[in-house]
């Protein structure tokens, strides 16, 4: 009998050996894909916060630009810089014959005309003079100067010539190509040439998106989960109601685009492309998730606040503004922030309501065409050049970035402001 | 109290039943309450001495699949009327809670929350006052005057229930309802609490439920005895627990059950 309780004791104790050490072995995996994925991320990431940049000196000759004696700022502002522009590409190698200047010119990016100019307007005295200007790499060179590029592979498979790389190898043993952080990255719209195209369209729509959501999602969630929770009778059409909020919250996301591109775009003709669009869009995904995390927290409150406040001869209006809401706040906030970062990571109604067009400027209002950060992603990740694959990388992090700090925000509310009772 | 040897109704209870969907509470419930006693309801676990007291400020309305029939009289108003505004009785119908339920704001914020809702005070000043009356009438004053504007939920289980008293008679309600008020006290504060019931009747008409008979017995001026949704028995305290007329209360109080 003892002998038979021993063993009993000791299958129990091994048991509950095991299961931790599943439990160890779970956290172990989710661990380790995270460190993966964090690492693959990083990895191919950081190099976009850094730009290349070809110091190429420029010989501001006024004839070429066709400027006359003495010009006023907006003479320089109407010059030609396209003769002057290739010519400093051209003279890097003085004995080039055509083609290979034509090669030298697609060492930069096409911008390198307006980066000349910028020069002068900055400083109009250069004119006549000879400046090193620092033009952008064009994207492939750049890729080649954070060795990213298979050098080895041979020349008809490669985007950059070997001739190109002569010329960018002599200016790299004479220092002149230099690395510097990358603010373009930050301030430039999309674009088709990877060495210029930036977030900062995307990052705005997004920001918009999520503002719009948030003000039509959080209202009228909120309002429906304390209706729901505290004045509605509880019957069967309550139930029916609490039953589709649920199934709502579980319906997919692409859904809600087709219904944004039906109602939205189709019946209130509202602009396509555009945060307006794709915040109205995501608030009706958001909504179910707000009510829900409302509603729990409201129920979280303990009944005797409630009575506390009805046997003080409050109305239930006073009881619920003036007690169960404020302290279901941090709960209902928490919940909020989630939903909105939830929001903030979705793609597939976006694409439907048209924010995957190709977005060159930087919007203003939630009313201009605009890209959105996970969206963003997804154009990148399609494009072919070389040049986009650190850029989508550098999108995720900035993406992941936006979204702990809002995660974080959350935890902060729900710590700070939580209300302990006895 | 008496009155020219007569003695004052407060609040008078006419056949009063309590329903829970289709399953009755309470049957035929006639009570007369004195004004300016202590009226204590005794009775075992679920008898629904804690149903009749709620039925006095109606809380019971919160609770959906309730219902009640019956008459309660209040100063000859029966609150069960439609006409009757559950606001204004419960301004007039304190009630103290089991468990100390203080909301999660400040000492002040707590007392000051009733006078405020309905605007009894018309200035800071007045506010003050009634804050610095009630807790003193509840005993506590003397404990908190210097923390008043630190959270009522960080004082001890005691001083969070003469808070609750504070708070419930800041509005100067006519009766206070204490639904076992001491249950979750210690002896020390269960004694607090008793002295200071005493001292508040001389303002205000008390009924308390209470599960311990000493308490009754100490307390109470008159008792009702409850038993399965049926008041047994009530009468002045002193001939309730010394000569009952019912064989059940008799052996109630005595320990023969419940």
């Amino acid at each position: 009998m003892n002998k038979n309780k021993e063993q009993l004791l000791n299958k129990r104790y091994k048991a509950e050996q095991r299961f931790r050490l599943y439990g160890q072995s779970a956290i172990f995996m989710a661990l380790l894909f995270l460190t993966i994925f964090i690492f693959k991320i990083f990895s191919t990431g950081y190099s976009a916060f850094q730009k290349t940049w070809l110091i190429v000196p420029v010989t501001f000759d006024a004839e070429l630009m066709m400027l006359e004696q003495n010009p006023s700022k907006e003479d320089i502002q109407d010059a030609d810089y396209y003769d002057i522009a290739l010519k400093s590409m051209a003279d890097l190698d003085p004995n080039a014959n055509e083609d290979q200047e034509n090669e030298l010119k697609r060492m930069v990016s096409y911008f390198f005309e307006k980066e000349i100019k910028n020069e002068l307007l900055n400083d109009p005295s250069l004119i006549g003079k000879t400046k090193e200007v620092y033009l952008t790499a064009s994207d492939d060179l750049d890729q080649v100067f954070k060795g990213n590029y298979p050098r080895d592979l041979p020349e008809d498979q490669r985007r950059v010539s070997d001739y190109q790389l002569k010329i960018f190898d002599q200016l790299v043993a004479n220092g002149k190509v230099e690395s510097k952080f990358n603010i373009s990255f930050f301030t430039n719209a999309d674009s088709r040439e990877a060495e210029l195209a930036g977030i900062a369209s995307s990052f705005m729509g997004s920001i918009f998106s999520i503002l719009v959501c948030l003000m039509i999602a959080f209202p009228v969630a909120v309002l429906a989960a304390i209706y729901l929770e505290e004045f509605a009778p509880k019957n069967r059409f309550t139930d029916f109601i609490e039953v589709n909020i649920n199934n709502l919250a579980a319906v997919p996301s692409i859904v809600f685009g087709l219904l944004g591109l039906g109602v939205l775009l189709a019946i209130f003709q509202l602009p396509r492309s555009t945060p307006l669009v794709g915040g109205i869009t995501l608030s009706l995904m958001t909504l179910p998730t707000i009510i829900i995390a409302a509603r729990a927290s409201l129920k979280a409150v303990p009944p005797s606040i409630r009575e506390a406040a009805l046997a003080m001869g409050a109305s239930r209006m006073q009881t619920t503004m003036h007690h169960t809401v404020p302290l279901s706040m941090p709960g209902t906030l928490s919940g909020t922030i989630i939903g909105l970062a939830q929001a903030l990571g979705e793609t597939a109604p976006l694409i439907l309501i048209g924010m995957v067009a190709f977005v060159n400027t930087i919007p203003g209002s939630p009313m201009d065409p605009a890209a959105s950060l996970p969206v963003q992603i997804y154009i990148w990740a399609e494009s072919a050049e070389r040049g986009f694959v650190e850029k989508v990388s550098a999108c995720i992090m900035v993406l992941l970035g936006f979204l702990i700090t809002m995660n974080l925000f959350a935890q902060i509310i729900r710590h700070k402001f939580e209300k302990k009772w006895s | 109290m008496k009155k020219n040897g007569v003695k004052m109704i407060k609040i008078k209870a006419k056949d009063v039943d309590v329903f829970y969907g289709k399953k009755q509470a309470l049957f035929n419930i006639s009570l007369d309450i004195e004004e300016n006693q202590v009226t204590a309801l005794i009775g075992p676990s679920g008898c629904g001495k804690s149903t009749f007291l709620r039925c006095l400020n109606r809380m019971n309305d919160v609770i959906d699949i309730c219902s009640v029939k019956g008459e309660i009289l209040i100063n000859d108003f029966n609150i069960n009327d439609k006409g009757c505004d559950v606001v204004r009785l419960r301004e007039k119908i304190g009630m103290v809670f089991q468990k100390p339920n203080p909301f999660p704001k400040t000492l002040y914020e707590n007392v000051s929350y009733g006078p405020t809702i309905h605007g009894i005070a018309q200035s800071k000043q007045e506010m003050d006052e009634i804050v610095e009356t009630s807790l003193k009438k509840a005993a506590l004053w003397e404990e908190v005057k210097d923390r008043l504007h630190e959270p009522g939920t960080g004082l001890s289980g005691g001083q969070q229930q003469r808070l609750c008293i504070a708070r419930a008679i800041s509005v100067r309600p006519e009766v206070i309802l204490m639904d076992e008020p001491c249950s979750a006290l210690d002896p020390i504060a269960t004694a607090q609490i008793e002295e200071l019931i005493d001292e508040l009747k001389k303002e205000h008409t008390i009924i308390i439920v209470t599960h311990s008979m000493a308490q009754a017995a100490r307390v109470s001026q008159n008792t009702g005895f409850f038993h399965l949704g049926q008041l047994i028995e009530h009468g002045s305290t002193d001939k309730i627990f010394k000569n009952p007329d019912n064989k059940k209360t008799q052996d109630y109080i005595t320990g023969r059950f419940g």
